[in-house]
């Protein structure tokens, strides 16, 4: 056997160095798993600090050792490509090693092991974990903030049958795809705006509810009949006037006095809470900014100077200011601008001005799609004899947002993260409950489950809405 | 005049509707404001404001003026923005470079920092810091000292204070040293275009910066002591830290959640920067014989740069305006402050809101100028 030397690890003395780098590197694992483990501190007859620093340096030495390039070995080569490149990423990798396994025990413990689940009262929570009884007894207030217990179905009715008229579109037939982009710009929309104001708000309004859905199935229908090139002005206007028609002038008042005997209870916004609002704000929100939005990237590109210049001023003014100062401007400056006996619901007044604000963002990325677009897309519009309307409806657009989807959903995540600001307004949505749940008497103390429990909530939306945005992104890409 | 009716009518149509809805809404506010006996005006600013700010940084109390309460909340969001834009910077561009690494476990690492912070709501955030992290420190008769100096205990954070002796000769001696930095680089370029030899630029500045406000210690009579916090018993259960600098815990919560937020997207920013530098960029300046520094330094950053300023000044900003939710944890920054308790003491919602919303476009506007000003310079003089 020929001399080796430690400082050098080479290939002649593969077997040695791989069995004592591996040695020592399992030692060094072993005596932080059992501290962290079992308390246990293998090392304990030594003094405090190297006994602490001890399982880094065993550690470093058999990353030393066994880091051989080209040793033959296929997963010793993977191993070193990937986490002992040098000894700075020999080091860097140990130490993340390690605390990862000092911190497993007590995320454990404090999650499940020690937790409570069982009971209904404060008094189960007597361990060192996390308290989940208490997401369990106030778990209604999260989801639906105030809203009276025996009515929550309407909460839910409505956003299980938002969910599935939305993937209406997964399952249609090449003869309807063309119809979806107006399904889901118009219709769609308008079903929801009624669904969550009418049928969630309930009381005496609850006739509209049945209006709006008439008028919407008899527009529809008719719509079947209607030539195509008047199909988009049509849906642009029949909706709305069947239902204003409808309401003011085929149903009399004695049918919405009949209306209020046996409709739903009425439920004011002010009750209106939980992660539902949440869905509900980015919902409205999420309508509401996308057609303004496209109006000032619109006016942005547009060639008259003045309707430039103001829509300039409009975004650059709300993407300079904090949405919190623009919800305080909703709450105690926009009531003064308005008419005496003119009143506005807080919710509306909120939703109104996170639309705006949002809208802002949402004009830069749609700027940003129509000016990706390359010239001759206008030009050939033009040769065509398309007016700009025309031109930017069916050729414009069409093409610009398609590019601009993912930056839609990254402005959509933000409204989405946004949401928790309109405890400004007085409305509680999760995060705001949790805070009041914070204060109860009777459950004070748990502050982190709640946290913990939001904090999760919103990371799955979240996180969700991001790879798919993602996965958008990547789709188009290739797309072009 | 070549004017077409076509192009006048809907320039005219959108400029009446601006105007009337403009008009409508101060029609309104001036029949509200009449009917309850409310008058428009910024006179107030001056008038004493009565209340107590708990944390400032210039002197003020019950009897200064509205606008010195102004002063206040702006000096306050000021000193969250520039302190959470100084660590989420650092950490932002470690945690970029780290997504980098050719490590796994470290890759990993970074990639789980990034999609954790970045997907939770700020506001979350800042309250889980608040309300759940930080109320479980000790209570300040029983915290332990961090490195004998500091004090971190649930009222705060305690450091010990400066005591300058001659302050503006230290302060002079800095000046000094930046200005002869900004001398020596402006020569070596010039060195460089001539002759094209290199000074070691960086050195000599690293050099410069320590020495010379160590010569004003040595010979500029520049003295400097600490005052270490100490513990000071008021009633039997009641201390409190006295001496020192106190950093409230609002302060604390605010900046690191602000900074670990913001982060993130600088992080991401930093990645796609980096990533942005063409592979054949690096082989070309290797294959001239570049070290892998000068590769770096020559022609890696300077590219990455240009890519990751823009959107990093967005990250900025954002930090900037997203320090106003401060007023959810009570930290006395311009919306707590002025928006909050001024006007509800005065009533003034539309003066105290639009001096807020104005101040925050003008930070914003002028950050913007100022990166807009420092990405035109470093960016590609096209021929």
């Amino acid at each position: 056997m020929s001399k080796i030397n430690f400082l050098k690890p080479d290939r002649a003395n593969l077997n040695t160095f791989l069995y004592l780098g591996s040695f020592l590197f399992f030692i060094s694992f072993l005596d932080v798993f059992f501290n962290s483990f079992f308390n246990l501190n293998l090392t304990g007859f030594l003094p405090n600090f190297l006994s602490f620093v001890l399982p880094l340096v065993l550690g470093f030495i058999g990353l030393y050792f066994i880091r051989i390039e080209y040793s033959g070995i296929k997963r010793l080569d993977l191993l070193n490509k990937h986490i002992n490149t040098n000894n700075f990423n020999a080091v860097l990798s140990l130490l993340i090693i390690f605390i990862i396994i000092k911190s497993i025990p007590p995320i454990l413990s404090w999650f499940v092991v020690d937790a409570s689940f069982a009971g209904d009262s404060k008094d189960v929570c007597t361990g060192t974990g996390a308290c989940w009884t208490y997401i369990k007894v106030w778990m209604r207030r999260f989801m639906y903030g105030m809203y009276p217990n025996a009515e929550q179905w309407r909460i839910n009715l409505s956003f299980i049958a938002l969910v599935l008229l939305g993937s209406l579109g997964y399952f249609a037939t090449d003869k309807f795809k063309k119809y979806l982009t107006l399904y889901y710009v118009v219709i769609y929309p308008f079903i929801a705006f009624l669904f969550i104001f009418f049928f969630i708000s309930g009381g005496p309004v609850f006739f509209d509810f049945s209006y709006g859905i008439i008028a919407a199935i008899l527009s529809i229908i008719i719509g079947f009949f209607i030539p195509g090139r008047f199909k988009f002005y049509y849906f642009l206007i029949v909706p709305l006037a069947l239902y204003i028609i409808l309401k003011y002038f085929l149903f009399f008042e004695e049918y919405i006095e009949l209306g209020k005997l046996d409709g739903l209870n009425w439920v004011e916004t002010g009750a209106w809470g939980g992660l539902s609002l949440t869905f509900i704000i980015s919902f409205f929100c999420l309508i509401f900014c996308f057609p303004i939005g496209m109006a000032f990237a619109l006016g942005r590109r547009s060639g008259f100077p003045l309707i430039r210049y103001i829509s300039v001023g409009f975004i650059e003014f709300w993407r300079g200011v904090p949405l919190i100062t623009v919800l305080f401007m909703s709450a105690v400056m926009f009531p003064m601008f308005l008419p005496e006996d003119f009143f506005i619901d807080k919710l509306v007044r909120a939703i109104i001005a996170i639309s705006l604000f949002e809208a802002a963002y949402v004009a830069e990325v749609i700027r940003g799609g129509l000016q990706a677009l390359p010239r001759g897309q206008y030009e050939a519009a033009k040769s065509l004899g398309m007016g700009y309307w025309k031109m930017h409806i069916f050729v414009i657009l069409p093409q610009a947002l398609k590019l601009v989807i993912p930056g839609i959903a990254n402005t959509f995540l933000a409204l989405v993260k946004d949401t928790p600001l309109i405890f400004v307004v007085g409305l509680l949505e999760i995060v705001g409950m949790l805070n009041l749940a914070k204060t109860n008497p009777e459950w004070l103390g748990f502050a982190m489950e709640g946290y913990v429990f939001a904090a999760i909530i919103f990371w799955i939306i979240c996180y969700a809405m991001s790879k798919y945005s993602y996965n958008l992104e990547q789709k188009y890409k290739t797309d072009r | 005049m070549n004017l077409k009716l076509k192009d006048i009518v809907p320039q005219l149509i959108t400029v009446i509707a601006v105007v009337l809805i403009f008009g409508f809404f101060t029609y309104n506010a001036q029949i509200n404001m009449e009917n309850r006996g409310i008058d428009f005006g910024y006179g107030f600013l001056s008038q004493e404001s009565s209340f107590d700010v708990q944390f400032s940084l210039i002197e003020y109390d019950g009897s200064h003026s509205y606008f010195r309460a102004y002063l206040v909340g702006l000096l306050n969001t000021i000193l969250v923005s520039v302190i959470g834009i100084i660590i989420a910077t650092i950490l932002g561009v470690i945690v970029g470079v780290a997504r980098l690494s050719p490590n796994y476990l470290i890759n990993k690492f970074a990639a789980f920092y990034v999609e954790f912070f970045r997907n939770i709501p700020l506001l979350l955030q800042i309250f889980f810091w608040y309300f759940a992290a930080l109320r479980a420190l000790p209570l300040p008769q029983d915290a332990e000292a961090i490195f004998g100096v500091f004090f971190l205990t649930i009222k705060g954070l305690y450091v010990p204070a400066f005591i300058w002796q001659n302050f503006s000769i230290f302060f002079y001696s800095i000046v000094a040293a930046v200005i002869a930095i900004i001398v020596i680089r402006i020569y070596a370029k010039k060195v460089q275009e001539n002759q094209g030899k290199q000074i070691p630029v960086f050195f000599i500045s690293i050099g410069l910066i320590f020495i010379l406000p160590l010569l004003s210690f040595l010979i500029g009579g520049v003295k400097l002591s600490f005052e270490v916090p100490v513990l000071k018993q008021l009633a039997t259960t009641s201390f409190i830290y006295e001496g020192g600098v106190s950093l409230p815990p609002e302060l604390i919560a605010l900046t690191l959640s602000l900074s670990l937020y913001t982060a993130t997207f600088i992080a991401e920013c930093v990645r796609a920067g980096i990533q942005g530098v063409g592979k054949g960029q690096k082989e070309a300046a290797a294959s001239i014989g570049l070290t892998p520094n000068q590769v770096l330094k020559l022609v890696i950053m300077p590219q990455a740069l240009r890519i990751i300023i823009p959107p990093t000044t967005n990250q900025y900003l954002n930090l900037t305006k997203n320090s106003s939710l401060a007023a959810a944890i009570a930290y006395p920054d311009l919306v707590l402050v002025f928006a909050g308790t001024a006007l509800m003491q005065t009533g003034k919602a539309i003066e105290i809101v639009s001096i807020t919303m104005f101040t925050y476009l003008t930070l914003s506007i002028s950050i913007s100028i100022l990166m807009n000003w420092y990405n035109k310079r470093i960016a590609i003089q096209e021929k």
